[in-house]
């Protein structure tokens, strides 16, 4: 039974834990409205981006001299996984499940022969799968811990490093893995290829108007420029995405702190409260007895 | 109506401007072209430059640095890689545009690779400033 003194302590101190919780999910939410809005804001962007880029992939084909971006190596047998995740925790499963889905696709992967190699955003996906890849396949990491909010040019630069290291021959298929933001309850963890190329498949009629385009310069000149932008793009509307998941599972891991530390003080105060009564109690017994002892 | 006709700029971050506009000059790759009602659908790439928007309600003129524009019958879309209203547009941020292309062109002279689409860059950079009147 600890004493009236530890309970008192231990009281004040779950009070102090809600307070900075309760902290956090504020300042959680007023982030999320701000990544939701960034990401509502780049969203007609990535929209029309795929579209035409859909169009245009469609009428290139698979021709033998379409870019090496959206034909492929010809083979997959290195993969470079791309794992965007959070700079901070405490925010409940988020980089856990994206770290679990990469490490999983990663197995799978080294089960089947291939030979898988990480790039890591952010420092928590870093720490979690350096557990399952020998450093020497760890072939990235991309700090964005000074970043505030994620612009464009952060994603470039990501997206050149996965460019260039594509041009050097260093892997033939890269898939990015990232939380796409549902509600403030629900972030999916995704993974998406982003080399070679892929696109949802567009409907009959989308693909016919597209191919009634003129294309200046040729579309193979196009598609050369664009694909670069295309991956630029991805990796972008990832980062927007895995901002806004971030902060809403944040928001929703504090909101359940702050109510797990209310019920706690409920229950510390309830035997704080006891126990005083016990001692005042037993005090009464002691005098009383004492006096009819006399 | 016959005589407008939907633009959209918009940026990977930020969605620009969305409006009616009568012409639209646009910066392409091979030149200058003017988009009016009606053209022919077209889809071309950009190179750094401005976006000239003729609307019922006036004129705007926005820095885009690249991207590609959709023509359809619909109207244009230009989905710039980075785009500002000249308004906004300050010599800071030219600066900064023409010492990145710098940079690129000299890693291309040092590597031997793409010269000559990067010294079309700088060039292009270079060229935005008197374009803008704030050059110099």
């Amino acid at each position: 039974m600890p004493s009236l003194k530890d309970l008192k302590l231990r009281i004040e101190s779950v009070k102090s834990t809600r307070k900075i919780t309760k902290a956090m999910q504020m300042v959680a939410a007023a982030k999320l409205r701000r990544a939701q809005e960034a990401a509502e804001a780049g969203r007609p962007y990535a929209e029309r981006f795929s579209a035409v880029m859909a169009g245009l992939a469609g009428s290139v084909g698979d021709s033998d001299t379409a870019p090496k971006l959206l034909r492929g190596t010809g083979s997959d047998q290195t993969h470079l996984l791309v794992v965007l995740t959070a700079e901070r925790g405490l925010c409940g499963g988020f980089n856990a499940n994206i770290s679990k889905l990469a490490v999983e696709h990663g197995k799978k992967l080294i089960a089947e022969g291939k030979t898988v190699k990480v790039l890591t955003v952010g420092k928590k996906g870093y720490e979690v799968l350096k557990r399952f890849h020998p450093a020497e396949n760890l072939v990235g990491h991309v700090d964005l811990s000074e970043v505030k909010q994620v612009g464009y040019a952060n994603a470039q630069e990501i997206a050149q490093q996965v460019i260039n290291a594509y041009d050097a021959g260093e892997f033939d298929v890269a898939t990015i893995f990232y939380s796409k933001f549902q509600n403030v309850v629900t972030q999916i963890p995704t993974a998406q290829q982003i080399i070679p190329a892929k696109f949802d498949e567009v409907e009959g009629d989308e693909t016919g108007a597209a191919a009634q385009y003129d294309y200046e310069p040729d579309e193979e000149a196009i598609l050369a420029d664009l694909l670069p932008r295309g991956v630029a793009t991805q990796i972008f509307s990832a980062l927007l995405e895995n901002g806004a998941s971030e902060q809403g599972a944040r928001m929703s891991a504090m909101d359940n702190a702050t109510r797990n530390a209310g019920e706690m003080i409920d229950k510390l105060t309830i035997q704080f409260n006891r126990s005083r009564q016990a001692v005042i109690t037993s005090e009464l017994i002691e005098i009383i007895s004492g006096a009819e002892a006399l | 109506m016959a005589d407008v006709m939907q633009f959209d700029l918009v940026s990977p971050e930020r969605s620009l401007a969305s409006l009616q506009a009568s012409a639209v000059q646009i910066p392409a790759t091979e030149g200058d072209m003017t988009v009016m009602p009606n053209h022919a659908p077209t889809i071309t790439t950009l190179r750094p430059g401005i976006v000239k928007v003729e609307s019922p309600d006036g004129a705007a003129e926005y820095l885009v640095t690249g991207g590609f524009a959709e023509i359809s019958q619909a109207g244009v879309s230009v989905l710039a890689e980075k785009a500002l209203p000249v308004a906004e547009a300050k010599k800071a941020d030219l600066d900064e545009l023409v010492a990145k292309a710098r940079g690129q062109y000299e890693a291309a002279v040092a590597n031997d690779n793409l010269v000559d689409e990067f010294a079309k860059l700088l060039a292009d950079m270079e060229a935005l400033g008197t374009h803008m009147s704030i050059g110099g």
